[in-house]
């Protein structure tokens, strides 16, 4: 009986080989061809003019994910202590902006963050800059807040938040209290119970909410187009300017993307190394 | 159980808005098929139906925001030709959409240099201009340019000036030149035109070259000056439409951009101004041509001689505020103007919508450069953006 | 322990007021009387009215709805009999499947969506120079040399089927990481004893399984329409001539994004809302009955 079940898998791997891994073999085919057709390696031959944009990218990334983390865990953490009743609202509440779409929220930055923005008028209203004119003898009328590396950053950490609570809180959640107890019992302090046996314990959670986190951040076009002003692009822009932007050249999109690619499946590699977790995506 | 019921619940809900979106077609546009979605698809369910069974239609690609959509139902009710309405958000984009191949549009409405280029990639097939009796009212301004010298692939569609747009409030005098995008006077306080053609021209324009030069050491000259301006933080950021809520909203103080859309600004904005620099700036055309492989070629003909009608030009005049290049229609529209809003249109509104002779005289038009300087444009861009 | 508390629950106020304090912008333009996101000119319904009159929205929401209510649907199928089928499958054969699954999740969005974009474009050039050509070449000649007529076949292009195909793409290996989990956890012999008591296999699968796997299914579900409805990326590269609500908010966000949109998300958002509400409440009633049984 086993394996006349598993034949009904069977339709479900033709359809992965020809929509998940046939185009991916061709972004790999485009990658090391011309326009024309024949195999060449300009196309990595190029790459070594767009490392400043590889490594905006990767530091935008690390900076919106590590923030994400210090922001994500202890919200995951608290969030498991409260009672069902409270946890389930709170979740509904980390799901719900989802419904959203991404791009109107974060638009809505755009009008919080402007020169002329809500923020702007607000500290205005306070009298903020009339204080910091008086003391410091400036002239300040605004806070540049848009159009800076500092928005593109607030609008990963804004948009990819949930992303990091929630595989964080369900594993915390299915830790077994025993274990703690033992550990209380044994005279450890909360802060020791939680260096020894819940961080460790929960590093598959951090684990999968890091790479949720850092895959969209670093390849991210709509946000650094949104909040950054186009002023520097990143790897999702140059990548996205060779399909549909000016500079129709989707070998060498391709080629880029192949080198983003791997050099996050490598950091993936090495992260798990550090950690295991049998099943990558424990969203729910 | 109950999630599944909220399930269905979501479901019917989601159907209950599609009906009441269907209904709402139906009185909004009086006929009864679910004929145009905008910028759009639900043009499934009419591209899987055969062409052959009988239904006229015509696929047609504009920029957004850039037609009086009520001209689209009085076409389909006055021909029964279904229009599918699709919108790219540049000429570059259009072009990548049209390599892909992905698409099959019958009628775009590329600018001057984006012409040239689909003419000399054979990528347009000729007008048969028998079939336009309308083309007779264009202005023979527009005809012959430089992108079609022949008049065989084009029909202009608008025109207008590239120009400074500056809010009056945020700046000491009026702006007359282009030294202002170079200088430190409003540094943090001006955006940045994104495209390389645009960007690089002013400072063409500003150096006081000709902006098709071929002449790698002018060109290089030019993003120089850009490239320096930019480093200094002259810019603070580089956009396209992003301009509209920047400078609407008073945000930045400077930006480049198209008259046309500064008239629209300027309904939300009364303090902006624009200005053609004393240097000279760019004016240029976007015309209706038909792709080699299109597929519905009299209707996109019928399209095209209904667009280039009096009647739709001063309706997309009105709408959009770019200036038409039917001669009967430009003239008209001032009367127009004052029918529809019962009040005279502000003659300096209306030089800058259609600018006089006097300031087209200092402008030029882009032509399509040869592919080594198209090259040298985008890899100078490139630089500057990274 | 009483300070920890209020710390604990200050910190999530201001973390969700975060989350929200753009929503909450959103909504409260929607109704503002003018075209601005930054200016209040007072209460109007105007966006409400427009949005239901503008075909060009209507149609980009009804192209999302649509696609994700179809993607879901096909997907919790395949989905459930796939991890059905991958759980009676040898570790050996499943690891490797699972793993390949797993790239539509883990692959950056933008790399899927060029991956599907150059496919679906040469599968299309394939398609129409082969199959449709040919076949119409062949009506021609029977029309030219024996005066019968077959309908012609249309070119295809990139629009609503290939978005379709990409958000089924992405949405299956959610159902199966809900699912497979549920099964693993479902006692075999449940299955055995169904069937030792007379049921066929088919009987046993709906009369024991889905029972037990029904919650996996229900959140794969629920995480596959949330995630089709949220997705741009994928969509942007993948829906040729075809809108859904992002694309069209994408290209407006450039120019201006017409308030009709913060009412359209407003109605989903609200709708959204208070089905989560009456969900939690009669779950919430549910548990309290059972505890007071207790």
């Amino acid at each position: 009986m086993k394996n006349k079940i598993s034949w009904l898998a069977a339709p479900y791997v033709i359809w992965m080989a020809l929509i998940v891994v046939a185009p991916i073999i061709m972004v790999v085919i485009y990658a090391f061809t011309t326009a024309q057709g024949g195999i060449t390696l300009d196309n990595f031959a190029r790459m070594g003019t767009y490392t400043v944009i590889f490594t905006r990218s990767f530091q935008l990334a690390l900076v919106a994910t590590i923030i994400c983390l210090l922001l994500g865990y202890p919200l995951a953490y608290v969030m498991a202590k409260e009672g069902p009743g409270f946890q389930r609202i709170a979740m509904v509440l980390i799901m719900l902006p989802m419904w959203v779409n991404f791009l109107l929220r974060t638009y809505a930055w755009m009008a919080i963050l402007e020169n002329n923005g809500i923020l702007n008028n607000f500290f205005e209203a306070i009298g903020l800059f009339d204080l910091i004119n008086g003391i410091f003898g400036t002239d300040l009328t605004y806070f540049r807040m848009i159009r800076t590396q500092g928005a593109v950053v607030l609008g990963m950490v804004y948009n990819y938040l949930p992303f990091m609570v929630l595989p964080i809180y369900s594993v915390i959640i299915k830790l077994d209290h025993s274990l703690l107890e033992a550990a209380r019992d044994l005279g450890a302090n909360s802060a020791l119970v939680f260096r020894k046996v819940i961080f460790p314990l929960s590093l598959p959670g951090v684990l999968s909410g890091v790479t949720m986190v850092f895959v969209p951040s670093v390849s991210t076009f709509a946000i650094s187009r949104m909040l950054g002003g186009n002023n520097q692009m990143l790897l999702g822009n140059l990548i996205e300017q060779q399909f549909l932007g000016g500079a129709y050249n989707p070998y060498l999109g391709s080629a880029i993307a192949l080198v983003m690619m791997v050099i996050v499946i490598v950091c993936m590699v090495v992260m798990n190394h550090f950690g295991e977790g049998e099943e990558q995506a424990v969203m729910l | 159980m109950k999630k599944i019921t909220a399930l269905t619940l979501a479901c019917s809900l989601a159907l209950g808005l599609f009906l009441s979106g269907c209904a709402m077609e139906e009185s909004a546009s009086g006929s009864s098929s679910y004929n145009f979605t905008a910028g759009s698809g639900s043009t499934a369910g009419n591209n899987s139906s055969s062409t052959e069974s009988g239904k006229r239609e015509v696929n047609v690609c504009s920029w957004g925001e850039y037609i009086d959509e009520s001209l689209i139902y009085k076409f389909e009710e006055e021909t029964g030709i279904k229009v599918n309405y699709n919108t790219a958000p540049s000429n570059e984009e259009l072009y990548s959409l049209l390599q892909s191949g992905g698409v099959n549009y019958d009628v775009i409405v590329p600018s001057d240099y984006m012409i040239a280029r689909l003419i000399s990639e054979d990528m347009l097939q000729p007008l048969d201009y028998s079939k336009i009796p309308n083309y007779e009212k264009i202005d023979e301004q527009y005809k012959g340019l430089s992108f079609d010298p022949n008049n065989e692939y084009t029909v202009p569609y608008t025109w207008g000036t590239l120009g400074i747009i500056y809010n009056t409030t945020m700046v000491n005098e009026p702006i007359t030149s282009w030294e202002v995008m170079f200088s430190d006077e409003y540094a943090g306080n001006i955006l940045l035109i994104d495209n390389s053609r645009d960007a690089f021209g002013m400072a063409l324009y500003y150096l006081g070259y000709d902006v098709n030069t071929t002449d790698e050491a002018q060109i290089r000259e030019a993003a120089q000056l850009v490239a320096d301006a930019k480093a200094r933080g002259v810019y603070d950021g580089q956009g396209m439409d992003e301009v509209f809520q920047i400078m609407e909203g008073g945000n930045l103080a400077i930006a480049t951009y198209y008259a046309g859309d500064f008239l629209s600004m300027h309904e939300n904005n009364p303090d902006l101004a624009f200005c053609v620099p004393e240097e000279g700036s760019n004016w240029f055309v976007d015309a209706m041509c038909i792709l080699k492989n299109a597929k519905n070629v009299d209707e996109a003909h019928e399209w095209i001689n209904f667009i280039a009608s009096t009647d739709s030009n001063l309706a997309n005049m009105d709408y959009i505020w770019y200036a038409s290049p039917n001669a009967e229609a430009l003239e008209k529209y001032p009367a127009y103007y004052e029918e529809t809003y019962g009040e005279p249109l502000d003659q300096e509104l209306y030089e800058i919508m259609a600018a006089p002779k006097d300031v087209l005289a200092r402008c030029s038009m882009y032509e399509n450069l040869p592919a080594e300087t198209l090259a040298l444009y985008n890899d100078l861009w490139i630089e500057l953006g990274i | 322990m009483k300070q920890y508390r209020i710390g604990s629950r200050f910190y999530m106020a201001l973390i969700f007021l975060f989350l929200y304090a753009p929503i909450l912008l959103l909504v409260v333009f929607s109704f503002n009387n003018a075209n601005s996101n930054v200016v209040w000119q007072g209460f109007s319904l105007r966006w409400y009215e427009e949005l239901f009159r503008d075909r060009q929205v209507m149609g980009a929401v009804y192209n999302t709805l649509l696609v994700s209510v179809l993607a879901t649907a096909i997907s919790t199928v395949v989905g459930t009999f796939t991890a059905v089928g991958l759980f009676g499958m040898r570790r050996r054969f499943r690891d490797p499947v699972l793993t390949v699954n797993n790239i539509p999740i883990m692959n950056a969005d933008i790399v899927t969506g060029v991956a599907l974009c150059i496919f679906f474009v040469t599968a299309i050039a394939v398609w129409n120079g082969m199959i449709v050509d040919g076949w119409n070449g062949f009506v021609t000649y029977l029309e030219e040399n024996f005066r019968r007529t077959l309908p012609r076949m249309a070119e295809m292009k990139m629009g609503f089927t290939t978005l379709l195909l990409a958000h089924i793409s992405f949405d299956i290996p959610y159902v199966i990481l809900n699912v497979l989990p549920k099964l693993r956890q479902m006692d075999r012999s449940l299955i055995d004893a169904a069937q030792d008591l007379g049921c066929t296999w088919m009987g046993a699968f709906w009369k024991v399984v889905v029972p037990e796997i029904k919650p996996g299914i229900v959140s794969g579900a629920l995480i596959a329409f949330t995630m089709s409805v949220d997705d741009f990326v994928i969509s942007y590269f993948t829906a040729g001539s075809a809108s859904t609500l992002s694309i069209q908010i994408y290209g407006m966000v450039r120019k201006r994004v017409s308030p009709e949109l913060n009412a359209v998300s407003t109605l989903l958002f609200g709708v959204v809302l208070v089905l989560l509400i009456i969900i939690n409440v009669r779950e919430s009633r549910q548990e309290k009955r059972l505890s007071a049984r207790k």
